[in-house]
């Protein structure tokens, strides 16, 4: 690792003033991702501002049927929150899915929503929940905030406070999970509301997380499994690696979704 | 240089260390506690499982500057009065390792995941919870009968002091 400066902020103002410290100056939570990335030298922030101690973004509150989730929030707080398993219990079971039990220990949401890698599993959440992402300075919809592989609409000092989302009546998720690496190759989320169906798609893209508009419309009339038996998926907008062709990543899709909808509660 | 200061096995300890220092480095080079191993050092084998607060987590990817202020548990730190914890004890017990090198985070992640599920642990419970742990000589078999004979004692002990 090349040498850095770490910096703890004590608030969400002081992490954004120590942010403008450094010649690039990274934000770090769990570092779960940016410090083996650190150690491999595909990263070399200059500076880091450690937002584990930050109280304002902890903890996680369910009222009127709003769910509030601090950026801070471990994965494992999550996966075990009373709160969350009655009001979403599709995304406590995907958080308990992320990982091994010590990387969510110390893994938070803000970060996984802020890297936006392409197989993490938060991000199919976020869509097909139809979440708010709140920040240090506005709230952006989902649908605006993944804007393509590692990228977000995040600005370059802007800090993810919250997640904030309307419980959903119904929602599962379903992963089929890279042996080695636990990381989705193909995770889909569902969520039925009054508003209708959304499907969040991580894993599988070639441009990252995505909604599958057709298996939407196909849910929207019958929530259930056999509603998507029609459904196909395009193998030229799916990743294809050493993990998996595009092709097997399409169908991966269709079962990961069957699976989820069958999952639904 | 920085200054940091945790309580590592109950002692408060300090040392200075660059910024870029690891957690495990820390423990086992400034403070010689080398029960903690460093594996695969690409955050997947979990030998360096060490608990923070309370928790279990992988001290090669973390640095020393973010756990000031915290306590740390190494492996170092279990046994009491020259007797073995009882994780220890069963991992002895049921031959729950050969060649030793992944066993100090084995123990950790056991000890974590007993004190998380209690005598509610069966054996599709501890085989999930050892996902972050990887043992090239065992098989599994004898970590896993070792963390449930482990927590049925534990369970046992807690229910006979209530």
């Amino acid at each position: 690792m090349y040498a850095t400066n770490y910096h703890r902020a004590s608030s969400v103002a002081d992490a954004v003033r120590l942010k403008g410290t450094g010649e690039e100056t990274k934000y770090v939570s769990g570092g779960m991702t940016l410090i083996p990335t650190m150690k491999q030298r595909l990263a070399a922030p200059s500076d880091l501002v450690d937002l584990r101690h930050v109280a304002e973004m902890k903890g996680i509150t369910v009222s009127g049927g709003t769910v509030r989730i601090g950026a801070a929030t471990t994965h494992a707080e999550v996966a075990s929150s009373a709160e969350i398993k009655a009001a979403c219990p599709a995304l406590s079971h995907l958080a308990s899915l992320i990982g091994d039990p010590h990387v969510r220990h110390m893994g938070t949401v803000g970060g996984s929503v802020a890297n936006n890698d392409p197989a993490a599993d938060y991000p199919s959440a976020m869509l097909a929940l139809g979440a708010m992402i709140v920040t240090d300075r506005r709230r952006i919809a989902a649908d605006d905030f993944f804007t393509g592989l590692f990228e977000t609409a995040l600005n370059e000092d802007e800090i993810i406070v919250a997640v904030e989302f309307a419980a959903p009546e119904k929602a599962g998720y379903s992963k089929f999970p890279n042996p080695a690496s636990r990381y989705a190759m193909t995770g889909v989320f569902v969520a039925k509301s009054a508003s209708g169906v959304r499907v969040g798609v991580t894993g599988a893209g070639s441009d990252g997380v995505f909604r599958h508009s057709g298996m939407e419309q196909a849910l929207a009339g019958n929530f259930s499994p056999d509603a998507l038996s029609g459904v196909t998926t395009d193998p030229a907008d799916m990743l294809s690696d050493l993990h998996g062709s595009a092709e097997y990543r399409a169908n991966l899709v269709n079962v990961m979704a069957r699976r989820a909808v069958a999952a639904a509660t | 240089m920085t200054k940091v200061t945790m309580t590592v096995n109950g002692r408060q300890v300090s040392g200075d260390v660059e910024d870029r220092t690891l957690l495990v480095q820390f423990i086992r080079e400034k403070l010689g506690l080398t029960g903690t191993h460093v594996g695969c050092d690409t955050s997947q084998c979990g030998t360096c499982v060490v608990h923070m607060d309370g928790r279990s987590i992988k001290s090669c990817s973390t640095l020393a500057v973010q756990a000031a202020g915290s306590e740390i548990l190494t492996i170092e730190g279990l046994a009491r009065d020259g007797e073995l914890h009882p994780v220890q004890a069963a991992f002895k017990a049921h031959h729950g390792l050969q060649c030793g090198f992944c066993t100090p985070g084995m123990v950790m992640t056991a000890v974590d995941m007993i004190n998380r599920y209690g005598g509610a642990l069966d054996e599709k419970t501890v085989r999930e919870n050892l996902e972050g742990n990887i043992c090239r000589c065992t098989g599994y078999h004898n970590i896993v009968k070792a963390i449930l004979a482990a927590a049925a004692e534990m369970s046992a002990g807690r229910q006979a002091a209530e």
